[in-house]
């Protein structure tokens, strides 16, 4: 279809005016007001002690969070793609739920599950913290985080099929060295992609992990709580776009990541 | 190293894949298993590799009962229609595998790969990666592989199915020297009839998950069992109800013209037919034909020297006979 | 062995979505019917839950609109047009997949808030609130429907244009319709997410009852003051639109590849 010079800039002009005000500027006024006080200032925030236990503790369940999603959601992603079983269906679909689910849903449904009076609520006694403590997060987390590695593993097992795998049985491996010589190499790309998603999730979920946590400063808030408390309960707003900034430019890198990624699996398809 | 299939049986819902298969493939044969889309040839080669699973029935290789028995327990080579290469592997570690599963001394694998890949054509190709070789160089590697670990049996599933008709025919040959050379047992499935006469020393040829018939290129060839064997191994014609092969039709002016030259031992009828079409195919001519009596249409093959002798042309009556007829049993 | 493995992955496979994702599920569902379905009733229908609820879905429905025109223009100018930067502008439309809510929060405040550069306050207005989902979803939309104008046939369009349809009848009758079930899938998880949504439009919001509060603070506020049966109820009246939307999705969607099969 051959559009006419006029409406060819119109249309570039009115995507990129719209992209131009909902995302660039905000993103342009932030990060000019997170250093217009000189760069001094900003790492002086993001360094105080609330700021770094905040950092350590987004970081330490991104840690736990990863590795669970990682060996699950390889083996979710294998049972999808290689099993005949009833129910196949309502598996997949209860693997997409989480991006159904609100976060402060997410929290709710913890808290139902896990807290006081909840259906395991008897933990508790047994001297475990779940909801409030480290835990809750970790579960919540992996809540949403839980899609990611499947649904990039997956469409992965599908295309490669088990041609290669059987014949690796044929010539002698076991099941184990089948999975870590031939299966885990061909789904490497997908995987770390999955990883990527689940990490930049991880350390931008803030819904979920507000309801089941204590909300501490230096003791249980993560980057995403450290920001809106230094706002809403500081009144710190420097502070808070501080630490918005530091979350933004470890999204822009998850982001440059995610970019790169993407480029190297569309190259290495291309091959075959 | 024999193999031996007994009662044999595998279903899919209400498809029979395999019903009630009994095959016994002798030490050091080439034995093609040859049939149609769906007729179980795959699924038979695969249980033999242990890659599916019986619903019933017996399998042995050397007299040791496998039925039971993983793939990696069978000591097998299996090479796949589209190769299943190990595609983040170069050439030289795709071949090396099994011998590094079975753990050998580095030196041992080394020697071992080089030489196969002599034998099947990739020196050189050492540290390429399958995306860089052809299909045929493929081929060839996984053979190789298949071959690394000395297996007692060697089983192709379709091995040049997924290849240009030129580089099948360079391979089919090539496999069968190969074979003459190493003398593993090994079986080949095809639903190519040309390939499987071509090179098999014995064809089982299969149909809805039944073995029609066992026997050497020459047995299902010129003495078809069954309808189904002699229409899938060759062209036919129907003179009257009889399948005989094209090439097997005389073609005379006249009846005593007809009845000259090789004599059946049964006396097959003289037919008169009118001729439809002369196609000039190259080295034989192609005479289509249509029974004066019942109005059945059927082609003759003969040689161009008979042809120019004949001199047809369309619309001639002319006169046939089989010279030869194949006895088919009962259908089954 | 191998017998053993396939039903044991499966049953692993199992336990964990169940661990993670069901059992909650569950948990509060049962929770919101704690009181029969009276009480469930009665926690839908109490004042502030019918306008939160009513808000809500208004709000998304005005943003999936927004979403559906402008995401539709930008796949289109970011397959056929081409200037310089593009693929940094392409990049760019995952930002909000990859930044956390929060911090769009705080960035839209920056801008629209009572310190706005542009003197601009608009925060506890429902218009921050449609900005903010506005930011959120803008990925949906575009990312479905791009690889669908990537696949677009030109011949059909050269063919069409040759038989003598102006442009305009072309987009209507050829193009629109093939992106048709992609638009719709990506309005679909727009809306999805945007009823949901609680990170981006905290803070400039202004949570305020009757008028700018979404379902999601509504539920929030529901728990802090301990009334758990609210909160679940308003909760699974959130998942149950997300799910019928879903279903629907899927089954449009599925009918949609059956008749890209018969071609």
């Amino acid at each position: 279809m051959n559009l006419s010079k006029k409406t060819v800039l119109s249309l570039r002009s009115v995507a990129l005016l719209y992209l131009l005000v909902l995302l660039v500027l905000p993103i342009g006024v932030i990060l000019y007001r997170s250093f217009e006080r000189g760069f001094g200032e900003f790492w002086a925030w993001i360094t105080t002690p609330a700021a770094i236990s905040a950092l350590q503790l987004s970081l330490l369940i991104v840690a736990i969070v990863v590795p669970l999603n990682v060996i699950f959601g390889v083996l979710v992603a294998l049972a999808l793609a290689r099993g005949k079983f009833r129910g196949k269906a309502a598996l997949q679909a209860a693997v997409d739920l989480p991006f159904a689910v609100s976060p402060v849903v997410v929290g709710v449904a913890l808290i139902m599950l896990w807290g006081v009076g909840g259906w395991f609520g008897g933990i508790e006694s047994l001297g475990f913290r779940i909801i409030f403590g480290l835990p809750g997060m970790v579960l919540a987390t992996t809540f949403v985080t839980l899609p990611f590695v499947v649904r990039e593993v997956e469409p992965v097992l599908h295309e490669i099929g088990q041609d290669q795998e059987q014949a690796a049985a044929t010539l002698g491996a076991s099941a184990w060295q089948t999975f870590w010589r031939i299966t885990l190499p061909a789904i490497r790309w997908g995987l770390t992609y999955g990883v990527v998603l689940t990490i930049a999730r991880a350390l931008g979920e803030y819904g979920a992990v507000l309801m089941v946590s204590s909300n501490f400063p230096g003791i249980s808030q993560t980057l995403t709580l450290l920001v809106s408390s230094r706002n809403h309960d500081d009144y710190n707003t420097f502070g808070a776009y501080a630490a918005a900034t530091l979350l933004m430019l470890l999204a822009l890198v998850a982001l440059v990541v995610m970019s790169l990624l993407e480029a190297t699996r569309r190259r290495n398809r291309d091959d075959d | 190293m024999t193999i031996n299939v007994v009662g044999a049986n595998k279903r899919y819902g209400d498809f029979a894949a395999l019903d009630d298969v009994s095959l016994e493939i002798p030490d050091g044969s080439l034995t093609a298993l040859l049939g149609p889309s769906g007729s179980g040839k795959s699924t038979l080669l695969r249980s033999i590799a242990g890659l599916d699973r019986l619903d019933s029935g017996l399998v042995e290789i050397n007299g040791v009962d496998v039925t039971y028995a993983t793939p990696q327990q069978r000591d097998i080579g299996f090479v796949f229609q589209h190769y299943a290469a190990f595609k983040h592997m170069t050439v030289r570690e795709n071949v090396a595998f099994g011998l590094k599963i079975r753990k050998r001394p580095a030196a041992e694998v080394k020697a071992k790969v080089d030489d196969l890949l002599e034998v099947v054509g990739l020196t050189g190709f050492q540290t390429r990666y399958p995306a860089q070789l052809s299909g045929g160089q493929r081929q060839r590697m996984a053979l190789a592989r298949a071959l690394a670990v000395d297996p007692q049996v060697l089983l192709l599933d379709e091995p040049f199915g997924a290849l240009d008709a030129k580089v099948r025919d360079e391979l089919r040959s090539w496999l069968r020297r190969l074979h003459d050379e190493v003398h593993v047992t090994t079986v080949i499935v095809t639903h190519d009839q040309q390939e499987a006469l071509d090179i098999a020393d014995r064809i089982a040829v299969l149909n809805k998950g039944r073995i029609e018939q066992v026997g050497t290129p020459a047995d299902v060839y010129d003495r078809p069992e069954t309808e189904f064997v002699m229409s899938f191994l060759g062209s036919v014609a129907k003179l009257n109800g009889v399948l005989v092969r094209p090439h097997d039709i005389r073609v005379g002016r006249t009846p005593e013209l007809a009845r000259q030259g090789e004599q059946t031992s049964e006396e097959a009828g003289v037919l008169r037919a009118e001729v439809e079409r002369v196609v000039y195919l190259g080295f034989e001519v192609r005479v289509e034909l249509k029974n004066a009596a019942t109005g059945e249409r059927f082609h003759a093959q003969i040689t161009r020297g008979d042809a120019t002798a004949l001199q047809l042309a369309e619309g001639d009556v002319v006169y046939v006979r089989a010279t030869h007829v194949p006895e088919i049993a009962a259908a089954k | 062995m191998r017998r053993l493995i396939n039903p044991l992955r499966i049953g692993v496979a199992w336990l964990w979505i169940s661990l993670i994702v069901l059992l909650p599920i569950a948990a509060i569902t049962t929770k919101a019917f704690d009181h029969g379905w009276s009480g469930f009733w009665d926690a839908l229908t109490a004042k502030n839950a019918v306008s939160t609820l009513v808000i809500t879905v208004w709000v998304s429905l005005l943003v999936t609109v927004i979403n559906v025109v402008m995401g539709t223009i930008i796949a289109w100018v970011l397959v056929r047009d081409d200037f310089p930067g593009k693929g940094v502008v392409n990049a760019l439309i995952d930002l909000p997949f990859a930044l956390p809510t929060i911090v769009a929060s705080i960035v839209l405040l920056s801008l629209y808030g009572p310190d706005s550069p542009v003197g601009l306050t608009l925060n506890a207005t429902q218009p921050a609130i449609v900005i903010a989902l506005a930011f959120v979803t803008l990925p949906f939309v575009v990312r479905q429907v791009q690889p669908v104008l990537i696949e677009l046939d030109r011949e059909v369009e050269e063919a069409a244009a040759s038989l003598g349809a102006p442009n305009r009848v072309i987009v209507a009758k050829i193009i629109i319709p093939t992106l048709l079930p992609a638009i719709l899938s990506g309005a679909g998880l727009a809306f999805t997410r945007a009823i949901g949504e609680f990170g981006s439009v905290v803070l400039v919001g202004g949570n305020i009852p009757g008028e700018t509060q979404v379902a999601s603070q509504y539920i929030q506020q529901q728990l802090e003051v301990d009334n758990q049966v609210a909160a679940s109820a308003v909760s699974v009246a959130l998942l149950a639109i997300a799910f019928v939307l879903l279903g629907v999705m899927r089954f449009v969607g599925s009918r949609s590849a059956k008749r890209e099969e018969n071609e």
